[in-house]
């Protein structure tokens, strides 16, 4: 018989038993809905995560470190890279150097120093770090209050909440979450801030390079932005309350902890970073940089690293998704065999009319699998419209809840094509090897035994 | 017991040629029905052997013998057997969806053999709609429509009053004698054996206890 014969005779049969067909479709789409509605939030969730990730701006950066410093963020980069004794130093020279690689924008070491902030006349002690001007670009101040630096050198800071409800005194009971940035970012924004910092200044009569004059100042800063977290790194608030502009920062020379560390230098006696940040032109050359960076003897580390760990997580969660989703699907496995098993009971004389009027075992073993395919074909369609509705609803669920605790709207839930794809082939699938038995038991079936059945 | 043996069919030797009209007669359990399974090619037997023309129905496979119950034999059988939830038309098209005759031709292949046993004005009907007597002829349009060279009739009038009973025989003779189709039928009626075969063979616990030349047959004319 042909296919097309098949399937009309198939959908005849499937249209003659309508409700026992209906449940047994419905279950299949009750099984692919949950099957779509868990792997959809799995998807969802991960696209959050790699947004946030992307946003954080550190998706084209690349951290450089001495392996001389003991500052490996990698593990398996310390056992083999080259030893730290033959390591270079992570010096301006080094820096110029990763500056000249393709792809990178530009490198600048990462600044950054306790020191005493004076506001009204009070005294604030905190964390002042440097921020590239580059990060403008980047998408990392959703929800800032002001504005970011004027220029490269503007005599601005950008401050963290924590910093500006501490300056305000500003406390909650419940913690920094209860402070919004706009509530302490109106009566800080355009205030002056009195900064003290300790110059490193190489005076004249100093033996070398790495012996050095320390000079406190003071430095007025302008309030132009306070945002939520610090926009500039997946480290978050730990790296910084007050940011200022790199470049600025730089001109300053402000005396860094590991400048004590130059002056017991054994081999070189220009000044070293311990952090170097280079910005790659885009994501997709981070990968190379890196590598190029390797080849110079430094650490390096990037968010690709720390994304590689996450993706695996989020396979791992779509694993478990999946499995929950498909028990469903299992149960409406059972039903198919269930329901052909039946038909083939209560049609057992038509198989029989069937073989006798010249049907081969192969026309009714294609007939019996032509309805498993059509319910798991019509429950593929339903589920996947279903697991779409459950998962707007969720995301719908999940937004008011957002909402209501004062965050903004988040996408959740995703069913990209190849998930409707797959859900649909799943279905099928699941339902011709559930019409596996049912048909090769009605294709086996003894046709003088058949027409006898009343 | 549940396992004893039975024997259907037993020790029979039979020979019926092209075109013959033969009829099976036998009370109720001597094997007539099992030997016309086996000419079908529905049932094999556990030794000895059935030809079939040039085919040896034991040595064929599966696929082989749906395919010479698809061409070689039509069937007609006692409770019509027709598919309740198909129309008139869809029935006889049936054995043309296995032997896959293009769509397009099936339906005047169908209606064809439905003309053919007097029914070209129910195609669209159902057979609960049809008296006993129709739902006989679709059967029989049904068996005919893939042109076989054997029909095998299993007590078609059975269920039929004596007229339509009549009307039937008289098709199925028509065709024997028109269309020079071999008619094996298996009856318990002597007098419509008598009627309208050319051989009758008697069977009893499955074995021939006589195989007779009609000479009471009446002409096809002279029957009315």
């Amino acid at each position: 018989m042909k296919l097309y014969d098949s399937v009309e005779l198939a959908a005849r049969n499937l249209r003659e038993s309508v409700l026992r067909n209906s449940l047994t479709t419905l279950g299949i789409a009750v099984g692919v809905a949950s099957l779509v509605a868990m792997l959809s939030l799995g998807v969802g969730l991960q696209r959050m995560a790699s947004r946030r990730l992307k946003s954080s701006g550190l998706f084209d950066t690349v951290l450089v470190t001495s392996r001389r410093d003991m500052r490996a963020f990698n593990r398996e980069q310390e056992m083999n890279g080259p030893s730290p004794a033959e390591s270079p130093d992570l010096d301006d020279a080094a820096r110029r150097k990763i500056e000249n690689i393709p792809g990178v924008v530009e490198a600048y070491p990462e600044l950054r120093f306790i020191t005493e902030l004076r506001y009204e006349d009070k005294p604030h002690l905190t964390m002042v770090g440097g921020m590239a001007f580059s990060s403008k670009d980047g998408d990392g101040f959703e929800g800032m209050q002001g504005g970011f630096f004027s220029s490269r050198s503007a005599h601005e800071a950008i401050l963290q909440k924590s910093l500006a409800a501490e300056l305000l005194g500003k406390t909650s009971a419940r913690g920094l979450d209860e402070i919004r940035v706009a509530d302490v970012a109106k009566p800080l924004l355009g205030k002056q801030i009195v900064m003290r910092y300790a110059e490193r200044s190489s005076s004249a009569e100093a033996k070398d390079s790495a012996s050095y004059s320390v000079i406190s100042h003071e430095l007025a800063l302008t309030i132009v932005g306070v945002t939520d977290l610090d926009p500039d790194s997946v480290r978050g608030p730990a790296r910084a309350r007050l940011f200022i502009p790199e470049q600025l920062l730089e001109g300053l020379h402000v005396m860094q902890a590991y400048d004590y560390r130059d002056t017991t230098r054994a081999t070189s006696a220009s000044p070293a970073y311990t952090t170097v940040i280079a910005r790659v032109s885009n994501a997709g050359k981070v990968d190379s940089v890196e590598q190029a960076i390797k080849k110079m003897g430094f650490n390096t580390f990037s968010i690709l690293d720390a994304n590689k760990g996450l993706q695996r997580l989020f396979k791992i969660l779509d694993l478990f998704l999946g499995i929950f989703g498909s028990l469903a699907l299992t149960v409406a496995s059972i039903g198919i065999v269930n329901t052909l098993v039946m038909a083939i009971l209560e049609r057992r004389r038509e198989i029989g009319i069937m073989k006798a009027i010249g049907a081969s075992d192969q026309d009714v073993r294609g007939l019996f699998f032509a309805e498993a395919g059509a319910m798991g074909l019509l429950g593929g369609v339903f589920g996947v419209a279903l697991g779409w509705v459950i998962g707007r609803v969720i995301n719908f669920g999940t937004n008011v809840y957002l909402s209501r605790q004062g965050f903004p709207p988040e996408q959740i839930w995703a069913v990209p094509w190849w998930l409707v794809a797959f859900a649909m082939g799943i279905a099928l699938f699941v339902s011709l090897v559930s019409g596996l038995y049912p048909a090769s038991r009605a294709a086996r079936l003894d046709p003088v035994q058949a027409l006898r059945y009343e | 017991m549940g396992n004893s043996t039975i024997r259907a069919v037993d020790g029979i030797t039979l020979e019926i040629r092209a075109g013959e009209f033969v009829a099976l007669l036998g009370a109720s359990g001597s094997g007539k029905s099992s030997l016309l399974n086996l000419i079908a090619g529905l049932d094999s037997p556990t030794s000895g052997s059935v030809r079939s023309g040039d085919h040896v129905l034991a040595q064929l496979s599966r696929e082989a013998l749906a395919k010479y119950r698809r061409h070689t034999v039509g069937m007609v059988f006692q409770s019509f057997n027709l598919i309740p939830s198909m129309t008139v038309l869809e029935n006889v098209e049936l054995p043309l969806r296995f032997a896959e005759v293009e769509r397009s031709q099936r339906g005047a292949m169908a209606s064809s053999a439905l003309e053919r046993v007097g029914l070209s004005g129910r195609l669209r009907h159902r057979p609960i709609e049809l008296s006993g007597g129709e739902q006989q002829r679709v059967a029989l349009a049904r068996a005919l429509v893939n042109q076989p060279k054997i029909l095998l009739a299993d007590e078609p009038t059975g269920n039929l009053d004596s007229r339509t009973g009549t009307e039937v025989m008289q098709l199925i003779r028509t065709l024997n004698e028109s269309l020079q189709m071999t008619v094996v039928l298996v009856t318990h009626e002597t007098a419509l054996a008598e009627k309208y075969a050319d051989r009758m063979i008697f069977l009893a616990d499955g074995k021939i206890v006589a195989d007779q030349r009609n000479a009471a047959k009446v002409p096809a004319r002279g029957d009315a």
